[in-house]
This record gives C-alpha cells, structure tokens and sequence, in this order.
C-alpha cells in the first residue's frame, strides 16, 4: 500500500526525521487560509499516489495569495496520468542549497533490505542508476539495523560539511527504523535537502507499506485512500480478489496469479487485448463469481470475457455452480467463454450444456475463441 | 529417481487440526505419502485421519522419525512454525502459508544461513515427485513420472504446464512450485542444480514470471554450469509496471524484473523461451530427442577450422 506524501511525512515526523511544516487542502479556499498562515511564497503540491507530478504540473511554487488560489484550483482539477487529484499539500518554500537522494527498499537478491544514497538528489534514482551509476553509494542492512559508523559513511558520500553530516547520520537511522519498525517495502526522501539555513529536512517523502504486514499496523491501514485506486480494484480487494485494470476489452476471471497473467499474454498472443488481472484464487464461491462478473461488466470497454479454471484442488463443477448462480443474478449479456480443464471437468460440462453455454478444454482455443466474440460485439 | 522427496520421506504435517492442514493430509495419504505425524500446539494425543498429532515438532521428529516438514498455518504463525521446524532439524521444510509479511521472512532468511535446513516456499504449491511422493497441495492425478523437472514460481500455471507434459507422454521427475514471494527458501538456482545432479531428471522446465532477477540469475548459471537442457516460460509479458500481480513478489519496480528482459537473457544464455504455455512440450520433446545429426556435426569442425581461423585473426587485428 503506498502513501500519500504527507501522509508519509507525518509518519517520519512521528519517527522524529525532520519535515518541513505543511497542511493539506481539498479546496483552493483552504488552501489560501493556509498560505496565509505560512506566509508566502509557499509550495503547492498534488497528492497523487503516482509518479511524474512534477512534470505534469502538479507542483508549484507560488509568491501571492493570488497566484496560490488560481493555482491550487488549477491542480484541484487536474487529472494526473488517470488519477483525480482531491487534495493539495500546502508548504512554506524553503531556500533550498543542496539536495540529496536517501532511500530503502528490499533488495532480493540478496534477501536484505537496501539503503542508498545519492549527492543526485530531487531526480529519477533509477535514471542516476542507469547514467551514473557512482553516484550512488548502497550499503545493506542486516539485523543491527545502520549502525552510526556506517550512517556517517554514507552521510560523508553525501555532503562535505561536518556539521550537516552530523544531522543526516540520526536522519539516515530514523529512517532505517521506519523501514523495519512499520514494515515498509520503500522508505525515500527525495530530495533530502541542506535549507539556505543549514538545516536538513526531508522535503519529499514516500513510503510503502507491505501489504502482507497491515494487520500489525491497524494506524497504517487505516490511511488507504479509496478515492486514490480503480473503483473496481476496492470492490475486489474486499471481495477477496486479486484484480488490476488495463485497457482492453477482454475480461479474464482465473484460478491463479500465474495462471492469470499467463492468460493475458497469451489473448495479447492471439492479437486480443486483456482489459484485466484477475485471480479469483483457489474459491468456487458463487459470491466470488460474482464479484468477479460484476467488476468486469462494470468495465464499459469488456466486450467479452474469458473463464479460464484449471481444476485442482479447485473442482470445476464447484466453478460452474458459481459461474451459474453469478449469471441468474447479473443478467448480463456479455459473451462468456469458458475453459475448464482438470477435476470434475465433465460435471462441469453437464451443468453448463444443460443452461447452454459450452466449456472448451483448450487454452489456446478458448482465447481464440474469446477475441472472436469480442470482435462480433464490438 | 527424483530430488528432495521421495520413497524414504517421511512427512509431519504442521497445522494438521486445521481446515487446510486436514484437507491436505489426506490429499497427501491418498497419493502414497507418508504422513508420520501432526502438529498442532494444545492438540498433542489427539488424531487426524489416523495420524498421530504432537504438541511439539521436536516430540513429533523423536516419536516418528519424520525429516519433512509441510506447514499449513495460518500467515501470522508461519514464522513460529518455520522457527520450531529448523530448531528440531528438519532438513526440508516446505511452508504452503500464503500472506507472510517480507520482514518475517527476511528474519528467516537470516536465521537459516548456515543451517542444514532447506526451506521451500513460503505461498507455494509444494513439490510432487510423481509416483511415489507428495509433498503440498498441488493434484495429483494430473503428473506422471517421467524424466522431466519441472520448477516454477506458480501454482495453477504449473498445473496447466504438467498437464500438458503429461499430455504429450512427458512424465516428471519432481515438480516443485518455489513460492510467489520475494523472499524464498528455495531459488530457480537451487533447484537447477539439484536437478543437473539428479540421474533420473533428463530435461528442465523453468517457469518463471514477472519481478526480481531469479530467472537472470538463473540464465548466467546455466550457461555457466548446467549440461541438461532447460526449457523456459515467463509469464507477464503484458503486466502494467508498479501493479502487483496477484502474488507479492510478481511486480515491474523501476523498470526492472519485467518479462521481456528475462526472457531476452535467458535466450541470451541459448536456453528455448516458450512464447505459449502450449509450446512447451514440443521444446522438451525436441530438447530430449536423441541428437541424430550429432555424426555429421563431428565430421563439420575440420571445415568450420578454416572458416573460422580468418575470422579469429581479423578480430585480433
């Protein structure tokens, strides 16, 4: 689960890393009262949980009471790759003399969580990666946490002043201890910057949190943004369904993460295109299916949608049932194609040819089968 | 013949009171395996489908002489139980719990180094060596034995590949799903070298997927050193990047771990890439054919000598 950024900046301010002060606003007259509170010029941010908001025009600085009204209803109402934005993060402009890049994310590889820093700071850390990639000093984390040794290492990589390492080396700990403490799976302040002041403050934040891990952290679970993700993402999610939007016009329903993106390249394969994700997992629950069914046709761009179940442990007649009862209750006219294959395929079959719609076995057939129909009720 | 389990292995299940555990016990007996003994704590003295359950893995291990642990307890419990299994000495532990926070496993990751502990998974399948051993959840009546190792990083896709093996009279040695998380026991490494030592494994079936770098990882070691032909599937090509796909460790994150790029080093390293599920049998038939053509490529080197000598020189130059 991502956060926002000032969601995420009141996480590292409740871990003592320093941020500057901030407020967010979800109406341009909010927003103004809090520029008069800070007083100008101040930053308006977008609170988007997407990359590249900078380059969109979602940040601003504004000098005048103005210019932040105009602008703040302005990013108010713009759309950011595909995601509305509801709220602004309002700021005073600090005179910024050096910014840096610090983050932490999971390094699998070798199975240890990753910090990195970098003098390049306030740009794509993967872009420092690729150009130049001795701009980035990592060091891995192992069970003592960042010992300070090795914080000051990293906080000499960083910045020639003495008495600037010396405020990032506990910044470089505090953060190590979010990372952990709250399980995330990336903490990053980009820029970290040295103020005209002297003073280091993280001026961007980002944090994830694992989601497998959001049981112990109920104060974290609770900052999931609904209005932030796909309608049909949060209809899945509480149905217990593994789904993610794309943008064609084939809907998939399968038994299986592997399975399901296997079964998207391969109507990509066939010259369709999947409009979707979907696992339902190893249920036949008929309330599944018809989550699963009613996520899809909500989705005006499915024109025909695939069933793709290898029985397992998963019979396919429990499927069938399921399959059944979700199409009495939805009344959809949707082209369905259906693939069956393994435990109880034939009851399956019976159960479907008696209410007249036909399971094929293959995989490759039914996806060919699925775009056909797709293109008819196109 | 076949690696990890087979005949000798003797299964305790842990979590056996549980509706899983129980459902997958007796999926287990069914198939011939040897289900020794269960552990649930505050249950030891009762029975589940005539196998004894103890209070403790060690208890357990001393009465039944298990040395496999399969562990069906809740995601919360999983590390406990991976602990308890490790601490008792069993040397393969296969965890089936799905949703295990990546911290928890991280500890045991760093906990298991140096430890003759084998740990498979977590949020995996299991492993199943056709015929005579199962060791997880996955169907049985879908394998035959045969010659083929299968290791993938699914579950149902897996099934979908064995039956299509099994389909065109490709029997498998062991199949063994690793885990959909970006921490597990046990690597595309590990178990291609397990295989290349494994008399009865002929041919490898890799399946892998979207995020992190195992199947990279898995293209340099077997350019490097495996002499069996391996035939490969990655699955994701047109996963959206940043989105999680189903299972935790199958994510695009800054540009890397995507399809394309896996499947571009394992071609690299002149390993076949299935481009369908549906190719893969065709590749393994074609990879297990007897080489007829082996006599005149013998006879070829003395004229290929001279092409190629030139070729060597003007490079120097």
């Amino acid at each position: 689960m991502n956060l926002h950024e000032y969601q995420s900046k009141e996480l590292f301010r409740s871990h003592g890393i320093p941020v500057p002060p901030g407020e967010t606003a979800e109406t341009a007259e909010q927003a103004v009262s809090l520029g008069d509170r800070f007083g100008y010029p101040v930053v308006v941010k977008a609170q988007v949980l997407i990359g590249g908001r900078g380059k969109a025009g979602g940040v601003k600085v504004v000098r005048d009471r103005e210019s932040l009204e105009r602008e703040a209803s302005r990013i108010l109402g713009m759309d950011i790759r595909g995601l509305a934005v509801r709220r602004v993060l309002v700021t005073p402009a600090a005179e910024i003399a050096r910014e840096y890049y610090v983050g932490i994310v999971l390094d699998r590889r070798n199975e240890c969580p990753l910090l990195m820093a970098s003098p390049a700071g306030g740009i794509d850390i993967e872009e420092v990666a690729r150009t130049t990639p001795e701009k980035i000093l990592k060091i891995p984390l192992d069970l003592r946490g960042l010992p300070a040794y090795r914080a000051r290492i990293a906080a000499r990589f960083l910045d020639p002043d003495p008495a600037i390492q010396k405020q990032i080396v506990p910044i470089l700990q505090k953060l190590v201890r979010v990372y952990r403490d709250r399980d995330a799976s990336l903490a990053e302040i980009n820029p970290l910057v040295v103020t005209s002041k002297g003073e280091v403050q993280a001026l961007d934040a980002k944090v994830t949190i694992d989601d497998n891990a959001l049981d112990r952290h109920p104060d974290l679970a609770k900052l999931r943004d609904l209005s932030a993700e796909d309608s049909g993402e949060t209809q899945a999610r509480e149905s217990g369904l593994s789904y993610v939007k794309l943008d064609g016009s084939i809907g998939c329903v399968v038994n299986g993460a592997g399975l399901a993106m296997a079964t998207m390249d391969l109507i990509q394969f066939h010259g369709g295109k999947p409009a979707n994700f979907l696992d339902i997992g190893g249920s036949s629950n008929p309330d599944k299916v018809t989550a699963a069914m009613n996520i899809l046709t909500a989705d005006d761009r499915v024109r025909a949608v695939l069933f793709n179940i290898f029985g397992g442990i998963t019979r396919c007649d429990d499927v069938a049932r399921g399959l059944l009862t979700a199409l009495d209750r939805l009344h959809t006219r949707i082209p369905i194609v259906i693939r069956l294959t393994g435990t109880n395929e034939r009851e399956a079959r019976d159960l479907l040819s008696g209410r007249g719609l036909t399971a094929l076995s293959d995989m490759d057939e039914a996806v060919r089968a699925v775009i056909a129909r797709a293109a008819e009720a196109a | 013949m076949s690696v990890l389990i087979g005949k000798a292995t003797r299964v305790l299940v842990q979590g056996i009171t549980g509706r899983d555990g129980s459902f997958h016990t007796q999926g287990m007996i069914d198939y011939g395996t040897r289900v020794v003994s269960g552990v649930t704590p505050g249950k030891g003295g009762t029975k589940v489908h005539s196998v004894p359950v103890f209070d403790t893995v060690e208890e357990a291990v001393r009465v039944t002489g298990a040395n496999c642990s399969v562990i069906y307890v809740p995601a919360a419990l999983a590390q406990d139980a991976i602990y308890e299994a490790v601490d008792a000495g069993i040397p393969l532990v296969v965890c089936i719990s799905e949703g295990i926070p990546v911290r928890d496993m991280l500890e045991v990751s760093a906990y298991l180094d140096g430890k003759p502990t084998r740990l498979v998974g977590p949020n995996c399948p299991g492993l199943i060596s056709p015929g005579s051993c199962k060791v997880g959840i996955m169907p049985g009546f879908i394998h035959k034995p045969g010659k083929v190792g299968v290791v993938s990083r699914s579950g149902t896709l897996t099934y979908e590949v064995v039956w299509q093996l099994t389909g065109a009279g490709l029997g498998q040695s062991t199949c063994i799903g690793i885990g959909g998380d970006p921490i597990v026991g046990t690597r595309f490494a590990d178990m291609l070298a397990l295989y290349e030592s494994d008399p009865g494994t002929q041919a490898i079936v890799l399946i892998g997927e979207i995020g992190g770098s195992d199947e990279e990882d898995a293209a340099v070691l077997i350019r490097k050193s495996i002499s069996k032909p391996v035939v490969a599937f990655i699955a994701g090509q047109t996963a959206p990047p940043g989105k999680r796909m189903g299972h935790a460790g199958a994510i695009v994150s800054g540009g890397s771990g995507t399809a394309q790029e896996k499947m571009a080093r394992l071609r690299d390293a002149g390993i076949p890439v299935a481009k369908t599920p549906s190719e893969i049998p065709g590749l393994v038939s074609e990879a297990l054919r007897p080489k007829v053509r082996t006599k005149l490529k013998l006879v070829r080197p003395k004229r290929a000598a001279k092409k190629s000598a030139p070729r060597k020189r003007a490079r120097r130059r």
